[in-house]
């Protein structure tokens, strides 16, 4: 492997999260955005080909070293790492809209699903996949809620774009609803 | 704070409400109304949700449709909306939405699957204590003050009283061979020092058990009677 390969694993492998593409340009101020991305692939290849536990992730906007799906249950039987506990229903559906309508206040997000939402929010930001994103300018200036980059990684998202366009999910919309 | 209400199988009223069309299979576009909120009622009812208020307003949203339905439509077809729209609008709204949590449930599964670096449970929001920044003077001032503050130490000086079990044995030898019987009272003195009173109980236990004597306590907290009782004059 090249130095700046190298550079880049170390790096990658210090860091608790997802590093973006910026920052490792910031650890190697003299490799040019090409040569880091090619590093990158090297490194990722370097991981598939030669068969190792951990491999060369893209997501919440960054690069990140993660083991292997398939070690999972071993890992967790040996108490040596616990996955992170699911997500409700109800915290996914609200997540869902606001993924896609941000941002979006409270109320909005209630119309949709049709239930309150308000220690939902509440539950979503604390575990930080959620924030306050700004406030709408109507009555009592309510507060607009986005998605984090920690929802990003934690969904295994390379950014919000990677989630399918609305217009393309698979339900057959007809256009208006027919009259009678 | 708020009244949540859990729910294993619904999510909410219109999980419910979409759930009952796809098993009525029903047309999202053309719900029959009247049979539809009939259902809708049922099913609240089965799964006692009626103090749950927002299936309750979807009930009432349903019936208010279905009158709105029933009333006679005046003027020109065209201009005639549907009372059904807003609610297909809404229903076709939340499917997609859940076509959405089944995608964010599959990409969040592919990564709890994997193992980050160091991976820590969602901070817990508790802050870390700061380290501790303290010179060798401050340690060693604080320390100093410590100890001038600090008193001497009170020592007790504890002395043990042995107990004469050897004697009170022979007491009780003398007093039950005179007696035959006895009471408790015959062998300690009313004034008798703790170490006196032990040394007769464990001289009284040891004799029992050596089957000099036997203990007798006819009901609880009277006073125990003491007898002879010799295994050669028992023959």
């Amino acid at each position: 492997m090249i130095p700046l390969v190298k550079l880049l694993e170390a790096a990658l492998f210090a860091s608790p999260r997802p590093i973006p593409v910026e920052e490792l340009s910031v650890l190697a101020p003299e490799a040019s955005p090409a040569e880091i991305a090619s590093a990158l692939d090297t490194l990722r290849e370097h991981y598939d080909v030669d068969g190792h536990g951990v491999e060369l992730a893209e997501l919440g906007g960054g690069w990140q070293i993660l083991t292997r799906a398939e070690y999972t249950e071993a890992i967790e039987r040996a108490q040596l790492a616990a996955r992170p506990q699911r997500l409700s229903a109800a915290a996914l559906e609200t997540l869902a809209i606001i993924a896609y309508r941000q941002p979006i206040g409270r109320t909005e997000v209630e119309e949709i699903r049709g239930v309150a939402v308000g220690s939902i929010l509440k539950s979503l930001q604390e575990r930080a996949l959620i924030d306050v994103v700004g406030r709408a300018e109507g009555l009592g200036r309510p507060m607009l809620y986005g998605t984090t980059s920690l929802f990003l990684e934690q969904f295994a998202l390379r950014h919000l774009e990677e989630l399918p366009r609305a217009d393309e999910l698979a339900i057959a919309l007809r256009p208006t609803p027919q009259p009678l | 704070m708020s009244f949540v209400v859990d729910l294993p199988a619904y999510a909410g009223p219109l999980d419910l409400l979409l759930s009952l069309i796809r098993d009525e299979k029903v047309d999202i576009y053309d719900i029959p109304i009247a049979h539809v909120a009939k259902q809708f009622l049922l099913r609240i009812r089965v799964l006692q949700l009626n103090d749950a208020a927002e299936y309750l307003e979807l009930a009432a949203r349903l019936l208010r449709i279905k009158a709105q339905m029933l009333l006679p439509r005046h003027g020109e077809a065209e201009t005639w909306e549907d009372p059904r729209a807003e609610l297909v609008r809404r229903l076709l709204e939340y499917q997609q939405m859940r076509e959405v949590v089944d995608i964010l449930e599959r990409r969040g599964d592919d990564r709890r699957n994997r193992f980050a670096r160091a991976y820590f449970p969602e901070a817990s929001g508790e802050s870390v204590a700061a380290p501790l920044s303290l010179s060798l003077g401050e340690l060693l001032t604080a320390v100093d003050r410590i100890l001038r503050v600090t008193k001497e130490p009170t020592v007790h000086t504890v002395v043990a009283r042995t107990l004469d079990v050897a004697g009170a044995i022979a007491i009780v030898r003398d007093v039950i061979m005179a007696r035959r019987t006895a009471r408790w009272s015959d062998l300690v003195a009313r004034d008798a020092a703790p170490w006196q009173i032990l040394s007769m109980l464990l001289a009284l236990l040891e004799l029992a058990k050596l089957g000099e004597l036997r203990l007798a306590q006819p009901r609880p907290f009277a006073s125990v009677e003491i007898q002879h009782d010799s295994p050669g004059e028992a023959a």
